[in-house]
């Protein structure tokens, strides 16, 4: 590390943090001078979330320890970070949309005498700040949900400077700008950074990091890489090596050779989807036996496609065919019935029944099934969800258990479970491995090519490229809700697909 | 509401002497004319062996809720507060509480509210509040007691009263699963539009029932017990095994409980919801025929709070107001704790102001011992 008279402004060291299942940290590193903008850089997965909720506060450490312009400090609580003046502008903006932005910026402490509100004090202050980010004509008595998404960003970042920030972490602030609006926010980094303040600033586009980054931190698995790279002169191939050379690997199962499995029919097939605002005119088909992988970015319309074709979002465009006919769009419960299943990204809010046991979450897509005559028969249902049980391997496999005292894992072999009750010839899967162990990872490959082995067409969708890579027969790389790139998985590499989603050009 | 007494009828006015003929059709009126009814009846006394029925029946409802363990629990509390307020009746008024009339009159007084609280009980656990149930008795009990329908005879009575409840609920569900409005608005909106509709059908006054057929659904009694008691009993069994036993009753705990991953998992859950709001129209509708032959009358004053009453028993029955968790059995425990208090102040002769505070009092106290249960058994 390059020897310096002062002491960092910040100093995280073998920063490790554990959740159950997943160590999220395993010894990072990171370091930060005052005045400089710092990137941070690593895979979805990496780490880097986790660790910029240690550093807000909202995370405790395992272990390691954290300086603060070389002197140590507990970060027990968010309001402890704020009063050291590290600010955190959160990829989802924080704000309260209700709210003007004179009382978004001063939110929790706002200028006040006996309890009463200042607010010719606090319009004037709001103002004062506005324009000290080059944004004077921001009204401060606007709400907040009226403003254009940048103009929601330069209150957030006003916000910070408001508690007299020394650190500003930004987590992917470019993601919701245009591109003049990108070139704004530069602007304001830049002179925030010459008086003195650090920003730390996470972004997924290297393009963005040559331009308005110092050094460069890269994170992968849970532990740092590489400390202070000098942001422009490192070579891309060097940085996204750093990403991607896997330290664990895991044990994808053996897919058929190419060869092998184009007998299958024609099962679903896409047609010219498009999905308002996120997803246009994407087309493929997918066969019997066939896993199917889409690559992209957060926010890159991965998700909405998958949506859009089970019909949990009605599409603009396009259509959907099953077996050949038509599927109603904007239907869920025609998609079921024509013998669709969808395994969404947020297991526990979107696939679950918190309150429930595992095997009535087993059968909660079937239950038609089950009644005659009107009447419910447990019995059966039961002994259904019991097979179910064996058949993903679930454990424990006690149907009667609550579906929220299960694993990450066990959680999502109860969601596969579901479909394969209900015999699905159609699965989509939207990140299946979110929160799933790296142990319960390698059981959920080896079943989903079980599954598509046994005939069905699967969908997959990740955010980790290995995954998609190792898993799925064919790729389609999505940038910007349009499929970029088209191909068998044989045919690309980790290396060629993170090309094409970060820097938009072909191989 | 209107506080406007109700004049009857000119040449309608039914005997004061009757105590079931109630013109002015207030609700504390009814119950205690109800009350004094039963005790000048003077049915056979003795001890009363039904408590240890009543904690039989919190038993079976601990698993009837679709959890474990803390459904156990939360009845468990019901019936402990039932039974103090049953060791309460037997020191204050041992010699009126602990009789066979007594417990039939409890029964009875739980009857219309208790077909109501099933209703509404498939409405909570499906996720959405139906406040416009109170209403809804009246203006079904006003419409099948118009001079109109009155001279079809009983049959035409019930049908209507039924078919009113039903469409009603029909609306809200229209209004709250396609119309995407929230429940707790439409259905307030509603009770107040269904109370007017129905102070403007009657006039705002009692229609005295003239079909003696139609009054002896109050008044015909087997085995001791009111044909009322009978059709409650029937309304409990059904609700307990459509909610438990049928697939309507599974997808209503999977709507209510996360109306997303429902979807999700195909099933409809706008048509779902749209049917528990007719489900809690149909119940109020069989509410509407009992309390208009109870009262002998159809006004537009019936089933005042009725909504309130409704859902704190369904709460105090252990369901989630959220949503997703709950059981017919509870919401029964639930309404005939209340009905109990209710008795007790009757024969005690306390005033309703005061058994108002202390059903407030109990609904905390209930919540109160749930909360710490489930603190305790529930990790989140």
């Amino acid at each position: 590390m390059t020897a310096t008279a002062d002491p960092p402004l910040l100093a995280m060291r073998g920063i490790v943090k554990e959740f159950p299942g997943v160590r999220a940290l395993d010894g990072v590193d990171l370091e930060v001078r005052a005045g400089e903008v710092h990137c941070l850089l690593g895979q979805n997965g990496a780490g880097k979330s986790t660790l910029i909720k240690v550093l807000s506060g909202a995370h405790h450490p395992d272990a390691g320890e954290l300086l603060w312009q070389g002197e140590p400090v507990r970060l027990s609580h968010p309001t402890a970070a704020m009063r050291l003046g590290v600010a955190t502008i959160y990829q989802e903006l924080d704000l309260v949309p209700g709210l003007s932005v004179a009382e978004n910026i001063f939110l929790g402490h706002e200028p006040a005498s006996f309890g009463v509100t200042r607010r010719g004090e606090m319009h004037r202050n709001a103002r004062e700040l506005l324009g000290r980010l080059g944004h004077a004509e921001i009204p401060p008595w606007k709400p907040v949900g009226q403003l254009p998404a940048a103009a929601q960003q330069v209150v957030s970042m006003a916000r910070a400077l408001s508690h007299d920030a020394r650190l500003i972490v930004m987590d992917e602030p470019s993601a919701a700008l245009a591109h003049d609006e990108v070139t704004n926010l530069f602007r304001i980094i830049r002179e925030l950074a010459a008086t003195g303040v650090a920003v730390v600033y996470i972004s997924h586009r290297l393009e963005e990091i040559r331009e308005i980054g110092d050094r460069i931190t890269v994170l992968k698995d849970g532990r740092t890489r590489a400390v202070g790279l000098p942001a422009r002169t490192t070579p891309t191939a060097d940085v996204v090596a750093l990403m991607t050379g896997r330290a664990v690997e895991h044990t994808f199962p053996r897919r058929p050779a190419p060869g092998m499995r184009k007998g299958g029919p024609e099962v679903l097939r896409v047609e010219g989807l498009s999905v308002a605002g996120r997803v246009h005119d994407v087309s493929f088909s997918v066969r019997a036996g066939e896993i199917v992988g889409i690559a992209g970015l957060v926010g890159s319309g991965r998700s909405e496609i998958l949506e859009g074709i089970y019909g949990a979002r009605t599409p603009l465009a396009g259509r959907v065919l099953l077996g050949g006919a038509p599927l109603r769009p904007g239907s869920t419960t025609a998609a079921v019935r024509r013998g669709m299943g969808f395994a969404p990204e947020e297991r526990k809010s979107q696939a679950l029944l918190m309150l429930e046991s595992v095997g009535r979450n087993i059968t909660v897509a079937s239950l038609s099934r089950y009644t005659r005559y009107g009447w419910f028969d447990r019995r059966r249902e039961s002994a259904d969800a019991a097979q179910q049980i064996a058949a993903v391997q679930l454990r424990p496999d006690d149907p009667e258990r609550p579906v929220r005292t299960l694993s990450g894992g066990n959680q999502q072999k109860a969601v596969l479970a579901r479909w394969l009750l209900r015999r699905c010839k159609v699965l989509l899967l939207d990140e299946p491995t979110r929160g799933v162990d790296v142990g319960a990872r390698s059981e959920l490959y080896a079943q989903m090519r079980a599954l598509a082995d046994a005939g069905l067409a699967i969908v997959l969708v990740s955010s980790e490229v290995p995954e998609v890579l190792g898993l799925a027969d064919r790729i389609l790389v999505l940038r910007e809700g349009r499929v970029i790139h088209a191909c068998d998985a044989v045919d690309i590499d980790e290396h060629g697909v993170l090309d094409l989603v970060m820097e938009g050009s072909a191989l | 509401m209107s506080d406007t007494p109700h004049a009857p009828a000119p040449g309608l006015s039914a005997p004061a002497d009757i105590p079931t003929a109630v013109p002015e059709a207030d609700e504390h009126r009814r119950v205690e004319e109800l009350a004094a009814h039963a005790a000048k009846e003077g049915v056979r006394t003795g001890p009363f062996a039904s408590l240890g029925g009543i904690g039989g029946l919190g038993g079976r409802g601990g698993g009837s809720g679709g959890g474990r363990g803390a459904g156990a629990l939360r009845h468990l509390a019901l019936v402990i507060a039932l039974g103090i307020l049953c060791g309460i009746g037997a020191v204050t008024k041992g010699s009126s509480f602990a009789t066979t009339s007594n417990m039939v009159l409890i029964l009875s007084l739980a009857a219309v509210i208790g077909v109501v609280t099933v209703g509404m009980t498939f409405v909570i656990i499906g996720g959405g509040i139906d406040l416009s149930v109170g209403a809804l008795i009246a203006l079904a009990s006003v419409w099948s007691t118009t001079t109109g329908s009155q001279a079809q005879g009983p049959a035409v009575m019930i049908f209507t009263s039924v078919l009113v409840g039903t469409l009603c609920g029909l609306l809200n569900g229209l209004l709250i699963a396609y119309g995407r409005l929230v429940a707790f608005i439409v259905t307030l909106a509603t009770m107040v539009a269904t109370r007017g509709l129905a102070e403007q059908l009657s006039d705002r006054k009692s229609q005295i029932v003239t079909a003696d057929t139609f009054l002896s659904i109050a008044e015909t009694r087997w085995l001791g017990m009111p044909l009322l008691v009978y059709i409650f009993a029937a309304v409990v069994v059904l609700g307990w095994l459509v909610l438990n036993r049928t697939t309507f009753g599974r997808r209503t705990f999977a709507v209510g409980g996360n109306p997303e991953a429902a979807r999700l998992a195909g099933i409809n859950v706008r048509l779902h919801t749209c049917l528990l709001y007719v489900v809690s129209g149909f119940c109020c509708g069989i509410a509407a025929v009992m309390l208009t032959a109870q009262a002998n009358t159809g006004a537009s004053t019936h089933g005042m709070l009725y909504e309130l009453n409704a859902i704190a028993a369904v709460v105090v029955g252990g369901t989630l107001l959220t949503g997703g968790f709950g059981s017919v059995l509870g919401s029964i425990l639930g309404v005939l704790v209340f009905t109990t208090i209710t008795d007790l102040f009757i024969l005690n002769n306390l005033t309703t102001p005061i058994q108002e505070i202390a059903q407030g009092a109990i609904i905390i106290a209930v919540l109160l011992i749930q909360r710490w249960g489930r603190g305790r058994s529930v990790t989140t």
